[in-house]
């Protein structure tokens, strides 16, 4: 296995192989020198057809900190505006020699497409609804850090637009992987129609699951576009479903307030919870940074890693060409 | 893995030939025992005494895994004959290495240096020396966490084979190997039972196996 495309792609212990690193790699991100020379002479290129801040800064300051080389493509500056082919972009982004690419795209299975077009190897940074599954292990990371690294029974809600997200999807298959029991919560309209492929339960009152969680999971509402309104408004939308201080005062005393960014204050979340001692928010991001180092490393460097759902077994059969 | 009987983290030393030869791994030879490693690991502390004039300015830095636990003995012994506290660090050299692109290379534990390296000498703290690629990795590490005034390398055993400029200023014991064969470190902390130290060889190896390697046991020491 040589691309991250879905969580499927690592199983249990491979999210616990990349999180084991990436504690390595948060180390190496806390030094007075925050770099290491793992990656020297790759080259990552983002291919971004979607816009991004933190993904893509974090993916990039992941490949500098290795020492890799990284180039950017922006769908917005780029020949995309004259009509140029996806695979046409990413097979000219490859014949400058990138090692790896880092996919961001509208539409679900694009990752897995330009995989099959290119031989460098392909980390899906977002597709569509499908699946985020950086963002997935870096909120495992996040939650191993706080409770430990066993996150049997560990109980998580996801709060919001859960039918069209991706980052639940994958945050979901991730939790589920590890022992976690998740359940989604949100209007009718923003739940799965099914939970085939959810592991999963859903409910649609908030304040019944509120008081018996480890883990509260705001996902972003994405009102700047209209047809994402599945509610009638934003201030429905807080009354019900918002992490008010309210809310946040019967939340069980230990349990951890993540969001995957950027943040709508004072719609999903209210600002002074953001910032209140359960917020894990900013440390997500840190954590980012030291989860992507970890699935670049072992993609590029070290490839045992992504062997499948066993993970393992391959250890050192690679030293023969030394 | 063949069935070694050291426990634990391979160490490059064992890395590179397990793999290549294959076959079975056969006991050869016992190199030192517990007795002697007792005796080896005083004589280095009184070494790197006796190289510096004293204990000041010393940081005793052991590489991963068994180094760790060989730069604590020296510390300990170091301390009870000088009466004076040595800072001691761990390093691991993983994303340091050179190989990384040609087997998997995992980091072993966390980089640990308690102190500012700069204007202390360093003592890097290893079980075998063999082709110095890892010491070569830890020199690159060191020189992120900041500019000693010098670094001296203390290891158990030296095995030959190296294939970079790099000699060890303590050692153990030198001990001329063929390049397939493998030298089994045991040591209490790391990997459970009696301190012991082994040579192990191909079962299949008539000596016909080549190259470079044919008549090895030339050491440098």
């Amino acid at each position: 296995m040589r691309h991250l495309l879905s969580i499927d792609d690592l199983g249990r212990a491979g999210i616990d192989e990349v999180c084991d690193l990436a504690e390595s790699f948060l180390q190496v991100t806390q030094r007075e020198i925050p770099k290491v020379p793992a990656l020297r002479g790759k080259t990552v290129a983002s291919v971004f057809y979607e816009d991004s801040t933190r993904t893509r800064l974090s993916f990039e300051t992941a490949a500098k900190r290795l020492s890799a080389d990284t180039m950017t493509f922006s769908v917005s500056t780029s020949s995309v505006k004259k009509g140029e082919s996806l695979r046409d972009t990413v097979q000219t982004i490859e014949a400058m020699g990138v090692d790896a690419m880092v996919v961001r795209h509208p539409s679900a299975g694009a990752p897995h497409r330009v995989s099959m077009w290119v031989d460098a190897a392909v980390v899906n940074a977002g597709d569509g609804r499908h699946e985020h599954p950086t963002q997935a292990l870096l909120d495992v990371f996040t939650i191993r850090r706080h409770r430990g690294r066993e996150l049997d029974g560990a109980r998580v809600a996801i709060v919001g637009d859960v039918r069209r997200s991706r980052v639940a999807r994958s945050g979901a298959k991730a939790l589920a992987a590890l022992g976690a029991h998740v359940t989604l919560v949100g209007p009718p309209t923003m739940l799965p129609e099914s939970l085939d492929g959810w592991p999963a339960t859903s409910v649609c009152d908030l304040d019944a699951v509120l008081g018996d969680l480890d883990v509260i999971y705001l996902l972003r509402i994405q009102h700047e576009r209209r047809d994402a309104m599945h509610f009638p408004s934003l201030r429905e939308y807080t009354t019900r479903y918002g992490l008010t201080i309210e809310r946040a005062a019967r939340l069980a005393p230990d349990t951890l307030v993540m969001h995957p960014g950027p943040m709508n204050r004072g719609v999903e979340i209210a600002p002074e919870v953001a910032e209140g001692p359960a917020s894990v928010i900013t440390e997500q991001v840190a954590n980012g940074v030291a989860i992507r180092m970890a699935v670049l490393y072992s993609i590029l460097g070290s490839g045992t890693l992504m062997s499948g759902a066993g993970g393992s077994g391959s250890l050192g059969t690679g030293a023969v060409v030394v | 893995m063949p069935d070694a009987p050291c426990a634990g983290q391979p160490n490059e030393a064992t890395a590179a030939p397990e793999s290549s030869g294959g076959g079975r791994f056969v006991f050869r030879a016992d190199v030192l025992d517990a007795d002697d490693l007792r005796r080896a690991h005083t004589r280095i502390a009184h070494e790197i005494v006796e190289r510096n004039h004293g204990a000041d300015r010393l940081v005793l830095i052991g590489l991963y895994t068994r180094g760790t636990a060989i730069a604590q003995r020296l510390r300990a012994a170091i301390e009870s004959f000088e009466g004076v506290s040595i800072p001691i660090g761990a390093l691991d050299v993983a994303f340091y290495r050179d190989d990384i692109a040609l087997r998997s290379v995992q980091p072993l534990g966390p980089t640990e240096v308690p102190v500012d390296i700069s204007g202390r000498t360093v003592i890097l703290v290893d079980d075998v020396l063999f082709t110095g690629r890892t010491v070569r990795a830890a020199l690159d590490a060191l020189t992120e966490l900041g500019r000693p005034i010098a670094v001296q390398l203390a290891v158990l055993v030296d095995r030959g084979h190296r294939e970079l400029p790099i000699r060890a200023d303590f050692v153990g014991k030198n001990l001329p190997t063929k390049r397939a064969e493998d030298v089994r470190v045991r040591l209490a902390e790391t990997d459970g039972g009696t301190d012991g130290i082994e040579l192990w060889g191909p079962a299949d190896d008539s000596g016909t196996d080549g190259g470079p390697d044919a008549g090895a046991g030339e050491v440098d020491a």
